[in-house]
């Protein structure tokens, strides 16, 4: 049978290189930021609470499994109104999509503690394919990762109706993150 | 013969009308703009409100200059000492007014997250960092410091009018750019 020889191929792989542990990021010394223009005046904000279940092994970073859940409830711009606009159904609409996720289908090493990550970020019940370019450093007993990578708001249909309107909020959202794991 | 010496500068009283239009503009539209609920118009115009705002910061500040070396005409001899007194001060308080309008504005913008940039082409530097503590103090500064300057306004006013119509005084046809000055 020709699945057979597959399989243990696979099985064999699996022996030699044991699954790199999962782990999951420690919440108070990681960060995701996001950065709008309004008005062509860059506006900062954050999300509080996230989620996420890392493997990740520098050595191997082709074997990487990574899952972020935001929950985009969590929102922080620094003025309650603007968090209750952004909670609202022409943007984030949390009642119908509580959360955004983001799945790591493979991470590259770029070389000089430079790594690549392509995967699917999923909100407001659109996906799309997302190339965030990041770093990675030791210190203290922590792993870090950070880095960045633009989306398109409207792609995700987040700001709609007026607030379309890319004169007032720019398409392009900058998203910076950066996560520590413990280093083992 | 007309007297013509006792009369402000065209230059003066040019800048006179055109900082008193974007005053009163600028009160009135600050008003009304954080009264709106947040739209994209709204950014736009506190946007606007600040980019006037920062124009009469700079154009008071060509006035005083311009006060500083060219000295206003002298105030009718039939004034009482205090009456010269109360003019002089309320001058003053309205030039300390008109710089800490927009300076509190942009302080409050700051502390509130909202970098000026000024016509949406150059950014002015944040000198407090966003804090909402901070924010809400310098909200409340903002706003005082506007209705002591509109009152003032309103009293400003009404001393002209008063010295047109009652003590019938040049004080101020000096500073109308259509009028002629009155004989004395």
């Amino acid at each position: 049978m020709n699945w057979i020889l597959p399989s243990v191929a696979a099985a064999a792989l699996m022996l030699a290189f044991p699954a790199t542990a999962q782990q999951k990021v420690i919440a108070d010394k990681s960060t995701i930021r996001f950065i709008t223009k309004q008005m062509n005046v860059p506006v900062e904000g954050r999300f509080r609470k996230f989620d996420a279940t890392v493997a990740f092994d520098p050595a191997r970073p082709e074997a990487t499994k990574a899952e972020f859940e935001v929950d985009l409830g969590s929102i922080d711009l620094g003025s309650p109104e603007g968090e209750t606009e952004a909670r609202r159904k022409p943007w984030l609409n949390i009642e119908a999509f509580p959360k955004a996720k983001f799945v790591a289908s493979s991470v590259k090493s770029l070389g000089g503690g430079k790594f690549e990550a392509t995967g699917e970020l999923s909100i407001k019940g659109t996906s799309q394919k997302v190339v965030a370019p990041f770093t990675l450093a030791e210190a203290g007993g922590l792993r870090t990762v950070e880095g960045q990578f633009t989306l398109r708001r409207l792609t995700f249909k987040i700001g709609e109706g007026a607030w379309s309107d890319t004169d007032t909020v720019a398409d392009e959202v900058l998203v910076r993150f950066k996560f520590s794991l413990p280093s083992r | 013969m007309t007297p013509i010496a006792n009369r402000y500068t065209r230059t003066a009283i040019a800048l006179h009308w055109i900082v008193a239009t974007l005053i009163i503009f600028n009160l009135g539209f600050g008003l009304y703009t954080v009264e709106l609920p947040l739209s994209p118009q709204k950014l736009k115009y506190f946007s606007w409100h600040k980019w006037v705002g920062v124009t009469v910061f700079l154009l008071v500040a060509v006035r005083l200059l311009w006060r500083l070396t060219h000295p206003a005409p002298a105030l009718p001899a039939t004034m009482k000492p205090w009456e010269l007194a109360a003019a002089h001060a309320s001058h003053i308080g309205l030039y300390v007014l008109f710089f800490a309008a927009p300076l509190s504005g942009w302080l409050f913008s700051s502390a509130a997250g909202f970098q000026t940039v000024y016509l949406g082409v150059f950014p002015i530097p944040d000198l407090v960092s966003k804090n909402k503590e901070v924010a809400d103090v310098l909200k409340v500064a903002h706003h005082w410091i506007n209705y002591v300057m509109a009152a003032t306004i309103v009293v400003h006013a009404a001393a002209a009018f008063k010295h047109h119509v009652i003590d019938r005084d040049d004080v101020l046809t000096r500073m109308l750019p259509f009028l002629r000055v009155r004989r004395t």
